[in-house]
């Protein structure tokens, strides 16, 4: 037997010093140097530096504005997805396919398209715009919008984490729970839901990841004012833009930290669930 | 199994009254719901893409995608999801034989690293190659004294599209990879084939499908990346302007209509990877992720 302490498992299988060191060298070059400069200058700057730069109502509010509507449109994928992969695991209604296939549109449609159709469509005169505007709604240049974007962009992450774990649930296990008395709707909170908590989670996780860091979409429908509709990806490329880097430096790693701690808490609720409910 | 004691049929009960389903007006709630939210959210601006596009006709929008910018950007993007593409799909497979076919310590934290572009904000990623490869960039400001530009250049966009498409091929790989185990490999081995024998004639038959399928969503996703791009191309028009550069150019320039042919010409190209996605998920999804198994 080898020692525990050997980098690898013996195998006889040949190509793992080329393939490792393919992935490695890959790795290294795309993305762990370039995520590695980020940091480092960032170090460079020192901490109070970076919370003097962060510290202004702008950034404040950037931020803020950046990861409360990304929660709220990631929150509403996580309803609206777990009815949409329900519907589409387990009813059979025409144009069930194509509706399948349309789900993945914003995995397929460039952000930047996406932006400016969802802005002409919402603007005051555009055909949904139009509509709302009596009822004294604005969605295109307001919150709304952006959460519209995102809501967009994260759409599919939920749908496609949880339908197949409903196509793999069996029926027995519903047909149990209604033998034992329970009635549909005790039946779906009590047994199907949390199985399938941890796939929600997951999806929940990888929409919000996303909606956090969008650009594309969301700076053609924001209006882009500062303190108002002015995400913190844009005050990024602003700070760029004015040859400010270490403001840009600030606001890039307070958005990775704030984006780790949520993912942190989304993967400790997971490990609380699965072990509450014991599911793999 | 068949029971020797012949049960009489049930009553046959009504569909709604099932117990393990929905009562059927719930079930036509929820899908006229999830329906109108689909045609809101999605349909919707397909939809207004093609009609504004087309607001001043085919003569028009041919006009605008023959104009030199135009078909510079188409250039600009096309070759760089040639370049940024391949390399991904070769990092893809490495890292899944790498992976799926040996045990090695720290596996798990290298998955992780694999995704982390997932979680980091395109922007960052561009910011990040600024950092590095800008005139005072870390290691740019000796390439730029060498003649040798990386941002506001090719060499940027290139890389900055593989550092967001970069999970999307290892993803696919790795676990169909892993659920085929090495057994085949090894009778392989056995029967005298060298690595790269084995490699071409039996792992890659195995995962040819899942291979495509994830090249074809890091296509899409390459030929449509907007954030990380903006940050480093530099935008200079005609030179480092992609596709979707050049429709927010257009936009702010209230050439809607221009920039709406640009947009539905990407749409079109995203139409064409969804169509093509579907057509394998009906058609190879056994010999997919197992995550997309239906």
């Amino acid at each position: 037997m080898t020692p525990r302490l050997a980098f690898r498992e013996p195998s006889p299988l040949p190509g793992f010093g080329l393939s490792f060191g393919v992935m490695m060298t890959m790795l290294s070059i795309v993305v762990i140097i370039p995520i590695g400069a980020l940091l480092l200058r960032g170090v460079e700057i020192g901490t109070t530096e970076v919370w003097r730069t962060l510290n202004n109502e702008r950034v404040w509010h950037a931020l803020e504005l950046s990861f409360t509507t990304a929660l709220w449109a990631a929150l509403f994928n996580l309803v609206f997805g777990l009815a949409l992969a329900w519907v589409l695991a387990r009813y059979r209604f025409p144009g069930r396919k194509i509706v399948d296939a349309v789900v993945d549109l914003p995995f397929a449609l460039p952000t930047a398209v996406a932006g400016i159709a969802l802005t002409t469509i919402y603007a005051p005169n555009g055909a949904f715009g139009q509509l709302l505007a009596p009822l004294g709604i604005q969605v295109a240049y307001t919150r709304l919008g952006i959460w519209v974007a995102l809501v967009f962009v994260g759409l599919p992450f939920v749908v496609r984490t949880v339908q197949p774990v409903i196509e793999e649930i069996e029926h027995e296990v519903e047909e149990v729970s209604a033998t034992l008395g329970a009635y549909r709707g005790r039946t779906f909170r009590r047994v199907i839901l949390p199985m399938l908590t941890p796939a929600l989670l997951t999806g929940f996780a990888l929409a919000l990841a996303r909606s956090v860091g969008e650009y594309g979409s969301v700076i053609f429908i924001a209006g882009n004012l500062p303190n108002m509709t002015e995400i913190a990806p844009l005050l990024i490329v602003i700070r760029l833009e004015e040859y400010n880097h270490d403001g840009a430096v600030a606001i890039a790693i307070a958005m990775l930290a704030i984006s780790f701690a949520m993912l942190l808490a989304i993967n400790l609720i997971q490990v609380w669930s699965r072990r509450r409910f014991g599911h793999a | 199994m068949a029971d020797a004691l012949v049960l009489p049929a049930p009553p046959a009960a009504p569909a709604s009254a099932s117990p393990v389903s929905e009562p059927a007006w719930m079930r036509c709630t929820l899908i006229a719901v999830v329906l109108a939210m689909l045609v809101i959210f999605l349909f919707a601006p397909l939809v207004a893409v093609f009609t504004e596009a087309l607001r001043e006709g085919w003569r028009a929008a041919a006009a605008t995608l023959a104009s030199p910018d135009a078909v510079s950007a188409i250039r600009l993007t096309l070759i760089t999801a040639a370049i940024a593409v391949p390399l991904n799909a070769v990092f893809g497979i490495a890292s899944a034989w790498a992976i799926a076919k040996f045990d090695f310590r720290g596996k798990a934290f290298l998955i992780t690293l694999i995704d982390l572009p997932f979680s980091v904000s395109p922007v960052v990623a561009g910011l990040c190659f600024v950092l590095l490869f800008g005139s005072q960039g870390l290691v740019g400001s000796w390439l730029i004294a060498h003649g040798v530009s990386i941002v506001f250049a090719m060499p940027g966009i290139i890389l900055a599209t593989m550092f967001v498409t970069f999970p999307f091929v290892a993803r696919e790989l790795v676990p169909v990879m892993i659920e085929q185990g090495r057994a085949e490999e090894e009778a392989a081995l056995t029967l005298g084939a060298s690595g790269w024998r084995i490699f071409r004639t039996v792992t890659l038959p195995n995962i040819r499908w899942a291979l495509l399928y994830g090249v074809l969503l890091c296509n899409a996703r390459a030929m449509g990346e907007f954030g990380a791009v903006a940050v480093v191309s530099g935008k200079i028009r005609g030179e480092t302007t992609t596709m979707p550069l050049m429709i927010e150019m257009l936009y702010n320039e209230y050439l809607t209509v221009a920039a709406f042919t640009m947009a539905a010409l990407l749409a079109a190209l995203g139409l064409v990877t969804l169509t093509l996605k579907s057509f394998m998920e009906w058609r190879y999804a056994d010999l997919l992720a197992a995550s997309h198994r239906r």
